[in-house]
């Protein structure tokens, strides 16, 4: 059965299988050494040049799984070992190059940069090119490829450059931990930290609910993941963990976005607060815009929030595709409502390493939310709960949004803001392309999935926002 | 006196939403609002027999249909 997109992810799972097999068992400490040996077993490399970089590798990896390096602040991680220090040429003339007549290359190069060699062969001076990639699109042959690293393709907030050994570096200040490189980087090289084990600490220290109870709030862009099972076997496979029950992180989206709507028509103009790295990246690249940031915490802490008022011992778990969930949590405002965030990579090692077959199991409930709260999972989703949210409350303002597709269109609106040239007065911004369904998390990321999350969206028990977070209201 | 309805996921699909509204009309009604809490919960982790109520530590089990029943015959006598 197919969980994963590729095979790094496969790899990575594995080794967040076996840390997770041995925590539950309080043998981690005495077996840790084992895992690179289980992991690559045989004497024949499949991987690398030979099994001892592959398992070198690998310890490098069961670090992450266990938490990674503390001394940096960051959740994303280069693995040096692992980085195979690809090209970074940029764009070159290859040998399919046949030393044609039309010189479409040469054309379309805004710099002059195109010149010919004895074989009439194309060349690019390097000192002359901006990397545009013109030639490249018009060369009949596709003789002329882009070098560029994965990663750093994958990274549109270019946090990620050459360091002096030639392993990719990440720039802290500008990386917005959205997780596009791990997805992207073929070898592996980049991996988010995992919070595994302090999540199976934390199950254990609650003795099956009886010390404490902890919560796993969901997000709805699970509709789109475990594809093999129900959703319904998820959540009773979520508390076949140990935790205590499933909430819909979707029903922190509904107040949100009740709150939000609200809080636009008060102040005239606002960015969301949803997507972790969209707020990062205002922080970072755009702090003049930093005060329209609108003042709800995320969904995710949101509902959080609510539970911890419910049950002051409760402890929550936020389950989701998002990296840069795993710094949000950590900040200091949302640090007292949520301890700690896994992405459905991490939940599916933590089924296999308990030989969970939750395709076997009877099926859940999972019901908090409205339709409204349950697309944000997906681009435009919020801007309709927000334009719900106003119809709802009979608040007299004119929302227009501008929803953002993945954090290059959200530079685009963030730049015509700063400009005061913005045709909107409402940016929904979502660092991933499709939205949260698109995150560095998630299992499998597929065409399907938008509308996975909008027949989620209508099976919602609640149509309205109001009915949904009607029942959280104290008199 | 502090009534807890479950609004979790199973509670919620057998009406939670609906014995809250009543419930959050009769203390009003009644004039009891500084008398009784009426909050919400997560799971009391007995499904089968929602929509779970507890009156004070007491568990219930209600319906939309029984919950003006409840209220007169456990929670008025005893505020």
């Amino acid at each position: 059965m197919r969980k994963f997109d590729t095979k790094v992810q496969h790899l990575k799972y594995k080794v967040l299988r076996e840390v997770a097999r041995l925590a539950w068992d309080d043998r981690l400490l005495e077996n840790i050494t084992d895992i690179p040996k289980i992991i690559v077993p045989g004497k024949i490399p499949t991987m690398r040049c030979c099994i001892y970089k592959e398992r070198a590798i690998v310890t490098e990896r069961v670090k992450i799984a266990m938490g990674g390096d503390k001394s940096n602040p960051n959740v994303i991680e280069v693995i040096d070992i692992a980085c195979d220090e690809c090209p970074v040429g940029g764009y070159e003339v290859t040998a399919a190059c046949r030393g044609c007549l039309a010189h479409r290359c040469e054309d379309v190069c805004p710099r002059g940069a195109i010149t010919f060699g004895p074989n009439h062969e194309a060349h690019i001076d390097k000192t002359k090119c901006v990397e545009c990639g013109r030639c490249a699109s018009v060369c009949p042959y596709g003789a002329i490829l882009d070098f560029k690293r994965p990663c750093e393709r994958a990274c549109k907030v270019k946090a990620i450059s050459m360091s002096e050994d030639k392993t990719a570096a990440i720039d802290n200040s500008k990386c917005i931990s959205c997780g596009a490189c791990i997805y992207q980087c073929p070898f592996g090289a980049i991996s988010d930290k995992s919070f595994i084990l302090d999540v199976i600490d934390m199950i254990k220290k609650s003795e099956g609910s009886k010390k404490y109870k902890v919560y796993a709030i969901i997000a709805p862009s699970i509709s789109s993941q475990f594809k093999y099972a129900k959703l319904g076997q998820v959540v009773t496979g979520i508390k076949s963990l140990g935790f205590h029950t499933v909430v819909e992180a979707a029903l922190g989206a509904d107040m949100v976005a009740y709150a939000e709507a609200a809080e636009l028509a008060e102040k005239g103009f606002l960015t969301s607060s949803c997507c972790p790295a969209f707020v990062d990246y205002i922080k970072k690249q755009f702090p003049a815009l930093a005060g329209n940031i609108s003042h709800n915490l995320s969904p995710a802490a949101t509902i959080a929030k609510y539970i911890k008022g419910t049950d002051p011992n409760a402890k929550t778990v936020f389950i989701g595709p998002c990296t840069a969930k795993k710094m949000e949590f950590q900040k200091e405002e949302v640090r007292p409502y949520i301890d700690s965030v896994i992405t459905f990579e991490e939940l599916q090692a933590l089924f296999d390493s308990r030989d969970l077959d939750i395709t076997s199991m009877e099926e859940g409930v999972l019901d908090n939310a409205s339709y409204y709260g349950r697309i944000f999972a997906r681009c435009g989703g919020l801007a309709d709960a927000v334009a719900e949210g106003l119809k709802e409350q009979n608040i007299d303002f004119q929302v227009k949004a501008v929803s953002c597709d993945g954090i290059e269109a959200c530079r685009t609106a963030l730049l015509k803001a700063s400009k005061k040239v913005l045709d909107a007065n409402f940016i929904e911004g979502m660092a991933c392309i499709g939205g949260c369904i698109g995150g560095a998390g998630c299992l499998t990321h597929g065409e399907k999935n938008k509308a996975e999350v909008d027949k989620y969206g209508q099976e919602a028990y609640e149509k309205t926002i109001s009915d949904a977070i009607s029942v959280l209201k104290k008199d | 006196m502090k009534i807890t309805v479950c609004i979790g996921s199973s509670c919620h699909l057998k009406g939670s939403r609906q014995v809250t509204e009543q419930l959050q009309y009769l203390i009003s009604h009644n004039n009891l609002k500084d008398k009784i809490e009426l909050a919400g919960t997560f799971c009391m982790g007995n499904c089968q027999n929602g929509v779970c109520v507890t009156l004070d530590d007491k568990l219930y089990s209600l319906t939309p249909e029984n919950t003006t029943e409840f209220f007169e015959k456990e929670v008025l006598p005893h505020v």
